[in-house]
């Protein structure tokens, strides 16, 4: 195989080496279903609870405030039908026009059963208006669900201040911490967050697992129903080894953190500088300042995304893109066009995430590759700058 | 569709190195087509003597299907009179890459429609009298460019 160039972490990361090994014995050592009263049973149940505690204590939560669920999906899902089920006497639900799908769409179902949906607007670095979100809470708002690190242009909203605002209204507050679950500093008391959904895969655990965080008091209806797993919350036969998996990632990350955040950072500011430099008309699109530490977002006039990304596979170099042709309703990035891109700007967009082992060997090859394939790209369209 | 498509071998590498890929200057015909479903744009040239096509090339912004088409169009109608050349169908064109994902059914059409309106601009260019299905062609191109 060709030597590879993943450049692509924030849709899935690999698992790291420490985390399989944990997991290991619980393929087919310790197998046991934690719902089973024999010793085995046990033995996963205790394992299955020391992740918890771990990932709880993460985010300064109690352990008994975090439930399992299959993917970040599922706990997005589970908190707005949840506290939807649970307060039928509310009937507005407000979210960011940046959210990622699995939140939009969960929000747009509960609009079809009668929800009235608010979707904030974020200025042109995809931050949300807060303003405007301290007009629109009212006693009939159900929850407010704002994402925190974007998922494309990696653009940090303020927690704090949304909470706050949250809190002084009597609103729940859930945010969607997928991207930035153990990247940046996350406190639900501080941050006054009522729900939090974060995943596994993408903070080098495995695929297939995730969490809801949802603070002790707060009513939510299951979607599944079963045999009671999880308080009830979710049933569904528990993931014993990829919880043990995710529950090592959150311990390595601790281990690592600050050193990581600065390695990448540094990385993720030699790769921008360097495309900014090398590359005619093109433009980063987010927050330069409050910005996930790994992603690099950039758009680059008169190329189409998804032949671009191509193009960089045939070379080894892996991203994804925000442009229409890759999307599957041939509609481009929603996130970039609420930032204000028109479809065009859109269109030329790709995303290169960083990682726990990304080396600047990797970023220089990145560098003299990309400005090729661009050139090369944009010599095919009929369109000269 | 469930999980992700994939390209055919013939459709990478038309992607990779496309035929017949620039412009022609003072083309005997020049066809331009907007795609409506993404907002991508083909241009295709033509140099026709004797109403055989001896030189074709095209500039197409859009995905690697929208290139792979453009580019493998070119080969099929190369070297054909105009009459020949307006009996290409979308069908030979993903037949001849070994097929399209489903969702890129779309970006074929793209470079039939851009053959027809180059072949159409020929014709009226030398007060040639158009094929009645050409003209019908031609309407429905441009009307739906206008609308979008
Ligand atoms: S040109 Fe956009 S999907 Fe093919």
């Amino acid at each position: 195989m060709k030597q590879k160039y993943y450049f692509d972490y924030a849709a899935t990361t690999p698992i790291d080496p420490r985390v399989v090994k944990a997991m290991l014995p619980y393929f087919g050592e310790i197998y046991g279903n934690t719902m089973s009263l024999h010793s085995f049973g046990m033995k996963s149940a205790e394992a299955v609870e020391k992740s918890r505690e771990i990932i709880a204590k993460s985010i300064n939560a109690k352990a008994d405030e975090i439930i399992f669920t299959g993917s970040a999906t599922e706990s997005n899902n589970l908190a707005l039908k949840g506290l939807a089920e649970a307060h039928p006497n509310k009937n507005k639900i407000i979210i960011s026009a940046i959210e990622h799908d699995c939140v939009l769409n969960s929000a747009r179902w509960l609009k079809s059963k009668g929800y009235r949906l608010v979707v904030l607007p974020v200025d042109k670095e995809g931050k949300i208006d807060l303003e405007l979100l301290e007009k629109e809470v009212d006693e009939k708002t159900l929850v407010v669900s704002i994402i925190h690190g974007n998922n494309e242009v990696g653009t940090i909203q303020d927690l704090q201040k949304i909470g706050n605002i949250c809190r002084n209204h009597k609103v729940y507050f859930h945010t969607d911490a997928s991207q930035s679950f153990t990247k940046t500093k996350i406190d639900v008391e501080d941050m006054k967050i009522d729900l939090l959904t974060a995943s596994s895969h993408k903070i080098y655990g495995p695929k297939g697992v995730a969490i809801l965080y949802v603070r002790s008091g707060i009513m939510i209806n299951p979607i599944l129903h079963g045999g009671g797993h999880e308080g009830g919350l979710r049933s569904s036969t528990v993931n014993v080894s990829a919880i043990v998996g995710m529950g090592k990632a959150v311990e390595i990350s601790y281990k690592v953190g600050k050193l990581e955040s600065c390695k990448v950072e540094k990385l993720r500011d030699k790769l921008i500088k360097g495309v900014l430099k090398t590359i005619p008309d093109c433009w980063v699109n987010g927050s330069l300042t409050d910005r996930l530490y790994n992603n690099v977002n950039i758009s680059f006039k008169n190329v189409e995304g998804e032949s671009l990304l191509l193009e960089l596979d045939n070379r080894g170099i892996m991203c994804s893109t925000g442009s229409a042709c890759s999307s599957n309703n041939l509609e481009p990035s929603h996130v970039l066009l609420a930032m204000g891109l028109t479809a065009p700007e859109a269109h030329g967009s790709l995303r290169f995430s960083l990682g726990r082992w990304t080396t600047e060997k990797e970023i220089d090859y990145l560098l003299a590759v990309l400005p090729k394939v661009v050139k090369k790209i944009r010599k095919i369209s009929p369109f000269k700058i | 569709m469930r999980g992700q498509f994939t390209y055919s071998k013939k459709v990478l590498s038309h992607f990779r190195k496309p035929h017949n890929l620039g412009n022609i200057k003072n083309p005997s015909g020049l066809g331009e087509v907007g795609n409506l479903a993404c907002g991508d744009v083909m241009k295709l040239y033509l140099k026709i003597e004797d109403d055989k096509i001896e030189e074709i090339k095209f500039e197409t912004y859009g995905c690697a299907a929208a290139i792979a088409t453009s580019s493998v169009i070119t080969d099929l109608v190369k070297g054909k009179t105009i009459e020949e050349a307006l009996k290409m169908t979308n069908k030979e064109v993903i037949d001849s890459l070994d097929g399209l994902p489903p969702i890129k059914i779309h970006c074929s059409l793209l470079s039939v429609d851009a053959l027809g309106e180059a072949i159409y601009d020929y014709l009226v260019k030398n007060n040639r009298e158009i094929p009645k299905e050409l003209e019908e062609r031609h309407r429905r191109i441009t009307t739906l460019a206008d609308h979008h």
